[in-house]
C-alpha cells in the first residue's frame, strides 16, 4: 500500500529513467535524481540552445515551457518532470512560432553577446501567446526575471512590442 | 522570491561554498498523501517534500539542505485545485502562483491573494512555485505567508497522526519555523470568504520589480458604513516572521478612515514593529517605509478599494 521501496534509500545517484516529450518528440533519458533539467537537455540531449547560467532561477538564460508555461530549467530536476511535454528555444525555433520575434530582435539588434536571448524569446513566447496586445509596461513586467548584462532591455522590448502589435492586426511582425 | 533568497544566502555562502548541484539523492514520486507521509517516515525523516521546488532546489544547489531522500508530491489529486467549502474556500496547497491570477474563485472569493500574486517573484517562478509550498517555507519577506495572517486563514495539515487545521496566527513561529514538524505536509489552505461589507488593500515596496520587497502590507476590513468593525492588517519582510500589527489594528476598529485616525495607526507601528538591523535597510528606514506604505493602503481603504 506504501508504495515506497526502502531499498531506494541505498540507490542515491543511480540513474533512473525518464520519459519527456521534448520538441514534439518521445526521448527517453537516464538521469540521476539530482540531474537538473538543464543538464539533461544540454548534456544528455545535445539541446545546448538552453544557457544555464546563474543555475539558482535569478537570471532567466534557462527558460524553457513545460505543459506550454515558461519554467526555470536549472529549478526542476530532471526526474519532476518525467511525463512532461517541453519545448526549448530549438523547437520553438524549428516549429516557427517564434519566427517573427527573432526576426525582430534581429532586426532592431535586440541581442549583442545573446546569452540571454533563448530565454527572452521562451519567455516573450509565452507572454504573447496568453496577451494579445500587452503594453511596455506588461513586457517589462513578464521580463522582469531575465537579465541581459549586455544591458540591451530597450531594444528587447521594442522588438517585443513591435511583434505583439503586428500579431494583433493579423499579419505576423515579418 | 526564491530567487532573491537564493541570492541573500548565496552572498554569505559563495566565498567558502562554491558547489551549485545538489549532493546526490533519492527521487520517490507519492501518488497519495498516506504514500508521502509513509516515505518520510521510513527515510528517518531525513527526507524533504518538493512540490514546485522554487525555493528548495536552490537551497539543494548551493547544499543548504542535503536530504537522502526528495518526494514529490506534485501528482497527489488530493491536494490540488480551489472550491467552495460552506464560508471558506479550500486553496489546495498545490496551486500555483500564478493559478491565484487566473482561478475566477480566487478573484471572486480571497481577492488579496490575487492582488498580492503579481508581486510574487517573477512569471516564469509563478508558473511553478505553490501555495501551500510558500506558506511551509514561511520566508518572512514573502508575500503569501503574511496574506493568510492578513486573511485569518487556516492551514490544514496531514501528520502520521491525522489530519489537523491550525490558524495562520498559530502558525509562523520564528525565521523558518512554523507549527509544521518533520514529516508533516501542508494539504491546504482555507481563506474566509470575502464579503460584500468588506474591502482589502495590498502594496509593497521594492527596489526592483520582483524583488523581495522592502517592505509590503495586505489587510482586509469588515465595514458598516465607513465604520471599521474589524480589520486585519499583516507586514513581511519586517522581521523573523509574517507580522500583524495589533496596535494600529486596535487604533482602526470603531473608526471611520480620517486622517487622525490613519496617523494615529502609523504612529502605532512603533510599537508594533521591531525591524531587524541590516546593512540595506536600517531599521528606522523599515519602521519609516512601513508607516508610508500603511498610510497609503489605508487611504486606498478609505476609498473603498
Amino acid at each position: 500500500m506504501s508504495g515506497f521501496d526502502q531499498t531506494l534509500l541505498d540507490e542515491a545517484d543511480e540513474t533512473v529513467r525518464v520519459r519527456l516529450i521534448v520538441n514534439g518528440r518521445k526521448v527517453t533519458c537516464e538521469v540521476a535524481p539530482r540531474d537538473t533539467l538543464v543538464d539533461c537537455l544540454r548534456d544528455k540531449l545535445e539541446l545546448t540552445g538552453t544557457h544555464a547560467g546563474c543555475e539558482m532561477g535569478a537570471c532567466g538564460a534557462c527558460l524553457v515551457q513545460i505543459d506550454g508555461r515558461a519554467v526555470h530549467s536549472c529549478l526542476v530536476f530532471a526526474v519532476q518532470a518525467d511525463g512532461a511535454t517541453i519545448d526549448t528555444i530549438e523547437g520553438l525555433s524549428e516549429s516557427g512560432v517564434i519566427a517573427d520575434l527573432q526576426a525582430e530582435f534581429h532586426r532592431r539588434n535586440a541581442l549583442q553577446c545573446g546569452f540571454c536571448t533563448p530565454g527572452m524569446l521562451v519567455n516573450a513566447q509565452e507572454l504573447l501567446s496568453r496577451v494579445t496586445q500587452p503594453n511596455r509596461e506588461e513586457i517589462r513586467d513578464a521580463l522582469s526575471g531575465n537579465y541581459c548584462r549586455c544591458t540591451g532591455y530597450e531594444t528587447i522590448v521594442d522588438a517585443i512590442d513591435a511583434v505583439a502589435k503586428a500579431r494583433s492586426k493579423g499579419g505576423g511582425a515579418a | 522570491m526564491v530567487t532573491n533568497l537564493a541570492s541573500r544566502l548565496m552572498s554569505r555562502w559563495i566565498s567558502e561554498e562554491t558547489a551549485v548541484k545538489a549532493r546526490a539523492f533519492s527521487y520517490f514520486r507519492a501518488a497519495t498523501i498516506d504514500q508521502a507521509l509513509d516515505a518520510h517516515a521510513r527515510a528517518g525523516d531525513d527526507a524533504r517534500f518538493i512540490a514546485g521546488g522554487q525555493s528548495l532546489v536552490p537551497a539543494l544547489s548551493l547544499r543548504l539542505q542535503a536530504p537522502r531522500l526528495l518526494i514529490d508530491i506534485t501528482h497527489i489529486d488530493e491536494l490540488r485545485g480551489v472550491r467552495r467549502e460552506g464560508s471558506h474556500l479550500r486553496i489546495g496547497a498545490l496551486t500555483r502562483h500564478c493559478e491565484m491570477l487566473s482561478e475566477p474563485l480566487i478573484a471572486e472569493f480571497a481577492p488579496l491573494l490575487h492582488a498580492a500574486a503579481p508581486f510574487v517573484a517573477h512569471p516564469a517562478i509563478r508558473n511553478r512555485g505553490t501555495f501551500g509550498g510558500s506558506v511551509a517555507l514561511a520566508d518572512p519577506a514573502s508575500e503569501f505567508p503574511a496574506m493568510t495572517l492578513a486573511l485569518d486563514a487556516e492551514i490544514e495539515i496531514a501528520a502520521p497522526s491525522g489530519r489537523r487545521r491550525i490558524k495562520a496566527d498559530d502558525f509562523f513561529i520564528d525565521l523558518f519555523e512554523t507549527a509544521l514538524q518533520p514529516g508533516e505536509l501542508i494539504t491546504a489552505i482555507h481563506v474566509p470568504l470575502f464579503k460584500a461589507d468588506q474591502r482589502f488593500a495590498f502594496d509593497e515596496l521594492a527596489r526592483r520589480r520582483g524583488d523581495y520587497a522592502l517592505v509590503g502590507c495586505g489587510m482586509v476590513a469588515t465595514f458598516t458604513g465607513e465604520r471599521i468593525d474589524d480589520i486585519r492588517i499583516s507586514f513581511f519582510s519586517v522581521g523573523n516572521t509574517p507580522t500583524r500589527v495589533k496596535g494600529a489594528e486596535a487604533t482602526l476598529i470603531g473608526s471611520s478612515l480620517d486622517p487622525e485616525r490613519i496617523a494615529a495607526a502609523q504612529g502605532a507601528l512603533e510599537g508594533d514593529l521591531a525591524p531587524l538591523d541590516s546593512d540595506e535597510v536600517p531599521p528606522a528606514m523599515r519602521l519609516h517605509l512601513a508607516r508610508v506604505l500603511l498610510g497609503r493602503l489605508l487611504g486606498r481603504l478609505g476609498e473603498g478599494a
